[in-house]
């Protein structure tokens, strides 16, 4: 965590708000992250800074009321050092922008390279402002237009917010309410901005909308908060997160992700998580605690979650699926790798309450280094869920013999209709598969990545074309130095 | 012999297993496009022999040398003996679940292509060689898309290993049992993709318990291992001595 810097008093803070009701705080980019610290002038704050609406205010001050009352969960199979939230930032405007690539760590530059990802989105990645080298507005503007000729809205939540408040009103923490838990509550109170997405009745979005355009509109903070609705008939596939590693300070990384899908509507969401891991030793990196959940509200609706888990000192989340609507399918398809000191417990709940529900969970865990990798999941079928259907698989790879793998699933069924089945495998990479590949010339980094896109292969196969390349190159990236 | 034509020149071995002397001041060299055969009974030291020019990490240089196109091989790490040329058919091939045998084996070659510097291979290329190749040995196009040997039977695995051998080139294979295991028409498949490839600048080290396979594959020399050393040199009318006789005789002398 950051160095502890506690403030009681926000005598800073209150000045920062008169100047708000004085001035209106207008689009500052250069404005600076707030004192540490969290009261309720703090969220005030936030929201001024914002323009939000009242309504919102009063969400997000009831929020931080009830997280007041609530105690950080332990139940996890992580090792978490302490975290004082008052020592934390929570409107982390972007960092000073760096004036050229030469002032970027050169290991991150790299890494980037190694990524294949092109020279202008490096920069950008790394927090260059390349404003005036390339014209990324307009970029934006072009997809802007061809997604709003299809009545598509796809904008930051902050835009959402003035722009389409009705929405706003309607879909907010519906899915994950703010009493969810601990770090859903949080967010709620302090979120800075986010994504927005509506696709209407009967539209398949003509293409994949990813958050890469968004980071290009603005820089979001470590609270950030994603709805998608997808209304009848209509279909989106979304991708999360960028394929660089976002080498950051900021410690907690607390998102909120609500989807939902009505009749007949289908919502595909891929995540590729790649924070800074910390280092060799296990200092530093983020902590990854994201709520994020999907409600088939409509008949015959789908959301499928696929996920690739690299980065982050310790990645805690379990992306859901709501099974209300019937004939409705959730699915979820994972692989998490931890590396080095890198902790995951990860996993996915399947609820099913409509008739005919299906669901379906893929996971895979690789753990290498000293890491540790938990599997956990619910599959709940309530009584009315006549005829639900799950299929689970989780399977573990060690690479090496300091590492470890857990899997903890739990079902309560309550329908004597309901077919299940679960698998699980447990295995190791193996002095002799690696011998074998370096017999055929390839080297053992590259032999290690090989056998790991295999054991991934069905995941992998789930992610969008362009990003399973990507996703491959990040596997590889971050198992260097799992062995030797 | 003539050094200067040699290949692979292995003067003195002396190699452990565990702290145990498995190959024991064994001498032998190998010049370009020569077919050499090692037989003996079990325990002589045959895959150890194999493991060690391959570089297995389990096999431990007590003393001697081996020089491989000149260098001294133990500079060399697996996968730059690999590169170099130096392939190793296992007898008991290992399974990668999920890796397609297509994608390991494009991995392997680009990798020998990029260790000398060569351009990648393309993927038509690739795909054409591939599938010639695995007509000569009667590999059904389905293993391809398949696991490296994830489930595959013994003779299938052996095949893979064949076909990964014509798709390398390398300039001197180390076929570890492939006949093992082996039914006659598989082995006969075997024989046609090794000999296709039996030309001045490939050579063969086939170590095997039986002559069956030398039936098929006519080896330049063929030399009796025992105890970790080579206790007899000669053509192939050897194979057919051990045949008939078994190994006994050589042992006792």
């Amino acid at each position: 965590m950051q160095p502890s810097n506690t403030k009681k008093s926000n005598p800073e803070i209150e000045k920062v708000i008169d100047q708000n009701y004085q001035y209106g705080f207008v689009t500052d980019i250069e404005s600076e992250t707030i004192p540490p610290g969290l009261d309720e002038d703090v969220v005030r704050l936030i929201s001024a800074k914002k323009n939000e609406p009242d309504f919102l205010l009063e969400w997000r001050l009831k929020a931080f009321r009830h997280w007041q009352k609530m105690k950080q969960p332990t139940w996890g199979q992580l090792r978490i050092e302490d975290i004082d939230f008052q020592s934390i930032s929570y409107f982390s405007q972007p960092k000073q922008k760096l004036k050229s690539l030469d002032e970027v760590d050169p290991d991150l530059l790299l890494t980037y390279e190694k990524l294949g990802i092109p020279l202008h989105e490096r920069a950008k990645l790394a927090g260059v402002a390349v404003d005036a080298v390339f014209d990324s507005v307009s970029v934006t503007t072009t997809f802007k237009e061809k997604l709003a000729e299809a009545g598509v809205i796809f904008c930051s939540f902050s835009d959402a917010v003035k722009e389409h408040p009705d929405l706003i009103k309607q879909y907010l923490g519906k899915v994950v309410p703010y009493r969810d838990n601990f770090y859903a509550a949080l967010n709620a109170a302090v979120f800075s901005d986010g994504s927005f997405v509506y696709i209407p009745k009967g539209v398949r979005c003509p293409m994949e909308l990813s958050t890469y355009f968004r980071i290009n509109e603005a820089n979001t903070g470590q609270f950030e908060r994603t709805l998608i609705i997808a209304d009848e008939g209509s279909h989106v596939s979304y991708l999360e997160g960028c394929t660089a590693p976002m080498r950051d300070e900021n410690q907690l990384h607390a998102a909120v992700v609500e989807l939902i899908a009505l009749d007949d509507a289908e919502i595909k969401y891929s995540t590729v998580q790649n924070w800074y891991p910390g280092d060799e030793e296990g200092k530093g990196g983020i902590y990854n605690f994201v709520t994020k959940r999907g409600d088939c509200r409509g008949k015959n609706s789908k959301i499928s979650w696929t996920q690739i888990e690299t980065g982050s000192a310790i990645t805690w989340k379990y992306p859901s699926c709501i099974l209300r609507g019937d004939n409705s399918v959730g699915e979820f398809y994972s692989i998490a790798l931890t590396n080095h000191y890198q902790q995951a417990d990860t996993g996915t709940k399947m609820v099913h309450l409509g008739k005919n529900t299906k669901s379906k969970v893929i996971s895979k865990g690789i753990s290498a280094g000293h890491a540790q990798n938990s599997y956990r999941g619910l599959i709940s079928v309530s009584k009315n869920a006549e005829y639900s259907r799950n299929y689970t698989q989780c399977d573990s790879l060690l690479i090496g013999g300091e590492c470890g793998a857990h899997t903890f699933p739990s079902m309560e069924i309550h329908n004597s209709t309901t077919t299940l089945a679960h698998e699980a495998t447990t295995s190791k990479v193996a002095d002799e598969q690696l011998f074998y590949c370096r017999q055929r010339g390839i080297d053992e980094e590259e032999a290690i990545a090989l056998i790991v896109s295999g054991f991934c292969k069905e995941v992998l196969n789930k992610l969008p074309m362009e990003f399973a390349v990507e996703a491959r190159a990040l596997l590889q990236v971050n198992l260097e130095g799992a062995v030797g | 012999m003539n050094k200067k034509n040699s290949l692979l020149s292995i003067n003195n071995l002396k190699v452990s297993i565990a702290e145990k002397i498995i190959i024991n001041g064994l001498n032998l060299t190998i010049n370009h496009g020569e077919v050499h055969a090692i037989m003996g009974p079990n325990g002589s030291g045959k895959s150890t022999l194999a493991k060690t020019l391959a570089g297995h990490p389990e096999c431990e240089i007590q003393s001697g040398s081996i020089s491989y196109l000149g260098k001294d091989l133990f500079d060399l790490s697996v996968e730059e003996r690999a590169n170099e040329g130096i392939f190793m058919g296992f007898q008991y091939p290992i399974e990668i679940p999920g890796l397609s045998n297509t994608a390991f084996l494009k991995a392997a070659l680009n990798a020998k292509k990029k260790s000398q510097g060569d351009e990648e291979i393309t993927a038509v290329d690739f795909l054409k060689e591939l599938k010639h190749n695995a007509e000569v040995i009667g590999m059904d196009q389905a293993f391809l898309n398949r696991g490296v040997n994830e489930g595959f039977s013994g003779g299938e695995k052996k095949r893979n290993e064949i076909l990964q051998m014509m798709m390398l080139k390398p300039r001197l294979s180390i076929l570890d049992e492939t006949d093992s295991g082996l039914d006659i028409d598989a082995m006969k498949t075997v024989a046609n993709g090794l000999n296709s490839m039996r030309r001045k600048d490939s050579s063969f080290l086939l170590i095997t318990h039986y002559d069956r396979l030398l039936g098929y594959i006519k080896p330049d020399f063929v030399h009796v291992l025992s105890k970790g050393q080579i206790i007899q040199s000669g053509d192939s009318t050897l194979a057919n001595q051990l045949e008939e006789k078994g190994y006994e005789w050589l042992v006792k002398t």
